[in-house]
């Protein structure tokens, strides 16, 4: 599998990690190297199996509907990098 | 260019499913408060924290689904959505996405010519909403609350078979009714609680390629979701036939220019990478809980209205109308139970008297002046006679205005019908013998002289003559 | 306690601390003294001395009043990856540097509950995500049997700091095998619990469907006493199985008899050393005289664990990284232009290298058009590994292999390669993809080097590993040794206790 500099931008730009321009083709090395280790799982007989999201079945626990939370906004505004009036405060985006 | 165009257009409804907690987290889902103080630590997705769901949020998509007669899905599973945005912490949103709880309903759509539209519903899935961006708030920063994040939403996809703004503004007002009726979404459209995205596209006539399709996001009323659609309509139209092509995109509805515009921030489509969490296992859905949710649901309004027009005799048009709200038609049932006897009467004062002063008054019919026990009373009175009908409105308005109910009202203003014969007959005479000419013309044969003793005798009573006992006394006499 | 003791069993120290011998105040002192005399292993990001000392006093009341629970005074380490309310908690990443939780992981809370006192937080692979802690933002994590070489990762800093005996026990994670190797290049014990039976609620999530919580100690008694504490339901996990924690310390004296032991022959492959294979054939012989019968067994798909777990963990975790942005919590660069420049600068600074070279390879294996291809592929091929490992237990009641390929390899020695790092979770990562619980058990030196036997269980089997574990370390003293205090530097073989 060949990973070329378009789809390393594209990705990073998916996972929003800025990528610097040398950096680019040594990262589509080792992507490519890694995605070659996936290409083993083509080996594989597959039919009939299905794909696995979770090692036990186990049905889904629910929750009954009850307010449970208390208003601890001021401890969890105080970890934001900038937060004022209550808000979290991110550059203005225009929509 | 002579081309006939047929628009074709889907809505994906949002309605914020009305739990007292958040999908994932027990923080509380009411409106209005101050920022962040209901996002818990699963909310603001700090690290280490997990979502748990909330078995009333499953409870409601099913009352919705057995409404729609939709399948409901015995394995579905929650899948991420994953994109960056300030206002979801998590990076990804906990949605579903190839094995919704809902699957395949349809919904009868009544349009105000009268015909009925069977619209298929695609699905309809449990997500979470996402925080809210506040774009003011500060200089050249944007503020971010996550009240709303985590909160329940029920997203409604329609299939594309909606042609005309119409159609798909009526289309929006039935599923509105029905998630008011059913309990599962208040429906307030100011507050964010039912949300609209309408996609829109033409293609020519007779072709059946749909055309390219662009997104119309977040419109929240019935008003601007038709002008916003009409509008769309007309600029793909426009722009089709001078030869441009129309661009996939997202696009806001501006009120204040009457338009639609591209929404700026947008970057290329985004790859959401939708995958099955691996924080929740596949909901399993037995048929225990459908039974019960199923024999939970009330009497639908589709159901009822069928019910009043085949076994209360009412015109469909009235039927639909008292059916619109669940509210509105308990409300009607109640005055019913209380004075019993003609539909029709009952769905008159309710649609026409009624629903004038709550509309005056801005009220809701759960906050009526007047309560159908009230009304009920003040229609047997009417019915018995002892007041006509005109008579009627003004006692009713004495009520609204918190004079008393109907009897109290009556009495103190001295609106009693006189009925009774005796005094009636003495009436008639003193009129008679007050209009010899009249009389005798009428006895020759002017037959509409009729309407003139009725207004004498009406002017002798100040009204309060019983108009059908007067009338037919009238005529008796009147023969002589 | 100097550095020199012999380590003391978790129940010998709760004996002296019921009997007043020495004092949890004592204890708690002692292990942060140790912990200050052994900074050059590196194992701690945090000490705690405030919050040991409080603990300490409340064991000590605790303790006196009589009827404490089990774990009352005897000091842990929680792996820097356990939230802890008030206690910086970073993943050893410069992403969450200064994050101060506001709340306490379950596995927290429960020893805490136990009355175990916390003395401080242990350095790992950033955010769990390496076999050599040589990828923490902290800097690398030494063995302490030789400091030249890797302790094993991720868990690296909570295996040396037991192997070091700073601590009796410390917590850890195992995703792919960030306790049991780690445990095993120590020469301690590693105990990775059935997926679900520990709650994951606080502990920062790299891959959701195979992160596991879990205890690095001494000996099997020791971590049948801490799983103790630590399993059991968790409404606030959804996946977190309803099943109650057993008698794992009951389990212990279990007889061995009749228990049929399955060596894998995929696990005893070309890529192992020699000495590994033979020092585990001859632990497995141990077991044998005990009265375990040993069997056969294959698990024909072993070979596509590596590729289906380096897809289906970093697919995961570049999701569950995502909230890693800069805007409530974490590290935020200086003077962002735009929301793009907030969030690609914020998360280029604060992640390292192989982080961001997973939350890639993920984001890719989750892309449109590559879906089917890697992530789907990735979760059917988990599925034959699964069922492989459920046939092989029709014949057996526990599965066996060396924990590891080799020995601990030099530091830097495989940090430039990726891809070798991964292969030495050979042995390892299928045990986390079908959800079972495994436990790595000291087997051996080689050059003076530990090396570790791993045992496998069918799911919610737990209390068989600590049968099977104790069992073996009464007929075999290598959990007793120590690296030698004070040869950190020579290579000398571990002294006996």
């Amino acid at each position: 599998m060949s990973i070329d500099h378009t789809t390393v931008r594209h990705i990073a730009r998916l996972a929003r990690l800025a990528v610097a321009d040398d950096a680019v083709a040594p990262l589509a090395r080792e992507l490519e190297r890694v995605l070659a280790l996936a290409d083993q799982l083509t080996t594989a007989d597959l039919s009939g199996i299905a794909p696995m999201a979770h090692p036990h079945a186990q049905p889904l626990a629910w929750r009954e509907d009850r307010v449970t939370e208390p208003d601890r906004a001021d401890a969890f505004l105080a970890l934001a990098p900038d937060a004022r009036g209550g808000l979290y405060l991110v550059p203005k985006v225009i929509e | 260019m002579s081309t006939q165009w047929q628009p074709v257009i889907g809505l994906e409804i949002h309605a914020q499913l009305a739990t007292h907690s958040k999908l994932f987290s027990g923080a509380p889902t009411a409106y209005g408060a101050e920022p962040n103080t209901q996002a818990a630590a699963v909310d603001i997705a700090l690290p280490g924290t997990l979502p748990v769901p909330n078995r009333a949020a499953l409870e409601k998509a099913i009352a919705f689904g057995l409404s729609v007669d939709a399948t409901i899905a015995r394995d579905s599973v929650f899948a991420r959505k994953n994109y960056f945005y300030p206002d979801l912490p998590k990076g990804y949103q906990i949605s579903q996405y190839e094995r919704p709880i809902v699957a395949e309903g349809r919904l009868a759509v009544r349009l105000d010519d009268g015909r009925t539209l069977d619209v298929r519903i695609e699905r309809a899935h449990i997500e979470e909403d996402a925080g809210k961006s506040l774009h003011d708030a500060f200089h050249a920063a944007t503020g971010i609350d996550l009240n709303r994040a985590g909160t329940p939403l029920l997203e409604i996809v329609s299939a594309p078979v909606l042609h005309s703004a119409q159609e798909a503004v009526a289309y929006m007002r039935t599923v509105h009714t029905l998630v008011r009726w059913l309990g599962i979404c208040d429906g307030n459209m100011q507050e964010g609680s039912f949300r609209c995205d309408a996609n829109v596209s033409v293609r020519p006539a007779g072709v059946e390629k749909l055309g390219t399709r662009t997104e119309i996001k977040n419109v929240n009323s019935f008003r601007f979701v038709e002008k916003a659609i009409e509008y769309e309509i007309e600029r793909q139209i426009r722009a089709l036939e001078n030869g441009e092509t129309i661009v996939q995109e997202t696009r806001l509805y501006d009120p204040a220019h009457h338009r639609t515009r591209p929404m700026r921030s947008k970057e290329s489509a985004d790859d959401y990478r939708y995958f099955p969490d691996p924080d929740l296992p596949p909901l399993a859905v037995d048929e225990a809980l459908i039974a019960r949710v199923r024999d939970g649901l009330p009497e639908l309004p589709q159901q009822r209205q069928a019910r009043y027009v085949a076994a209360l005799g009412l015109p469909e048009a009235d039927a639909a109308q008292l059916c619109a709200d669940r509210a509105t038609a308990d409300y009607f049932e109640a005055v019913l139970a209380a004075a019993p006897g003609e539909a029709k009467v009952c769905a008159n004062w309710v649609l026409g008297e009624l629903a004038a002063a709550l509309n005056d008054a801005a009220v809701p019919i759960e906050r009526s002046n007047v309560s159908a026990a009230a009304l009920a009373g003040l229609l047997v009175r009417v019915r018995e006679g002892a007041i006509s009908g005109k008579t009627a409105k003004e006692v009713f308005a004495a009520m609204w205005a918190g004079e008393g109910d109907a009897d109290s009202v009556i009495a103190a203003r001295g609106l009693r019908q006189i009925s009774d014969s005796g005094a009636l007959a003495a009436t008639i005479d003193a009129v008679l013998a007050e209009f010899p000419k009249q009389t005798a013309d009428y006895r020759a044969g002017n037959e509409k002289l009729l309407q003139f003793f009725v207004g004498q005798a009406m002017k002798r009573t100040r009204g309060q003559a019983n108009p059908q006992q007067l009338n037919a006394l009238l005529v008796e006499k009147l023969a002589g | 306690m100097s550095a020199a003791t012999p380590p003391v069993s978790i129940a010998r120290l709760a004996a002296d601390l019921a009997a007043r011998r020495v004092s949890a105040a004592e204890l708690a002192q002692d292990a942060l003294a140790a912990a200050r005399a052994q900074t050059s292993l590196n194992a701690f990001v945090t000490l705690d001395d405030a919050g040991a000392t409080a603990a300490a006093q409340a064991a000590d009341v605790s303790l006196a009043r009589g009827a404490a629970p089990a774990l009352t005074g005897i000091p842990c380490a929680h792996k820097d990856i356990f939230c802890t309310d008030g206690v910086r908690t970073t993943c050893a990443s410069r992403m969450l540097e200064q994050f101060v939780p506001p709340y306490d992981a379950s596995v927290v809370e429960r020893l805490k509950a136990g009355g175990a006192v916390a003395i401080g937080k242990t350095n790992l692979d950033e955010f769990a995500m390496g076999s050599s802690n040589e990828n923490s933002a902290f800097g690398a994590v030494c063995n302490p049997w030789d400091p030249t070489r890797v302790p094993g990762g991720s868990s690296g800093g909570s295996a040396a700091a037991v192997a070091a005996g700073i601590v009796p026990f410390a917590t850890g994670t195992d995703t792919g095998g960030s306790i049991r190797q780690p445990a095993a290049f120590c020469g301690i014990t590693g105990l990775k619990p059935t997926y679900g039976r520990v709650s994951r609620w606080g502990m920062i999530a790299f891959a959701s469907s195979l992160d596991c919580g879990g205890v690095l100690a001494r000996s099997a008694e020791d971590c049948a006493h801490v799983l103790g504490a630590i399993a059991g339901h968790d409404a606030r996990d959804a996946t977190s199985v309803d099943r109650a924690a057993e008698d794992y310390v009951g389990a212990l004296q279990q007889p061995l008899a009749g228990l049929r032991i399955g060596i894998a022959r995929e696990y005893f492959g070309a890529g192992i050393d020699d000495a590994v294979a033979h020092g585990v054939r001859a632990a497995l012989a141990e077991l044998e005289k005990r009265g375990a019968k040993l069997v056969e067994v294959s698990l024909p798909n072993a070979h596509l664990a590596i590729p289906a777990y380096y897809v289906i963990a970093p697919a995961e975790a570049s999701s569950n990284l995502a909230r890693y942005d800069g805007v409530r919590y974490g590290h935020r660069c200086a003077n962002p232009t735009s929301l793009e420049d907030l969030y690609t600068r914020s998360r280029a600074e604060g992640f390292g290298a192989e982080v961001k070279r997973r939350i890639l390879v993920g984001t890719y294996a989750l892309s449109a058009g590559y879906y089917d291809a890697y992530y789907l592929r990735a979760q059917r091929v988990r599925r034959l590994i699964a069922n492989d490992f459920t046939a092989a237990f029709d014949t057996c009641d526990l599965i066996a292999g060396p924990t590891t390929p080799s020995v601990a390899f030099a530091l830097g020695e495989k940090s430039g390669d990726p891809l070798a790092m991964y292969a030495a979770d050979v042995n390892t990562v299928a045990v986390n993809l079908a959800g079972l619980p495994a436990i790595s058990l000291p087997a051996g030196f080689d050059r003076g080097l530990p090396f570790g036997l791993q045992l496998i269980a069918p799911a919610f089997a737990e209390a068989r590993l600590l049968t099977a574990g104790h069992a073996l370390q009464q007929a075999t003293d290598f959990h007793t040794r120590r690296p030698d205090a004070d040869s950190h530097g020579s290579r000398r073989p571990g002294v006996p206790a």
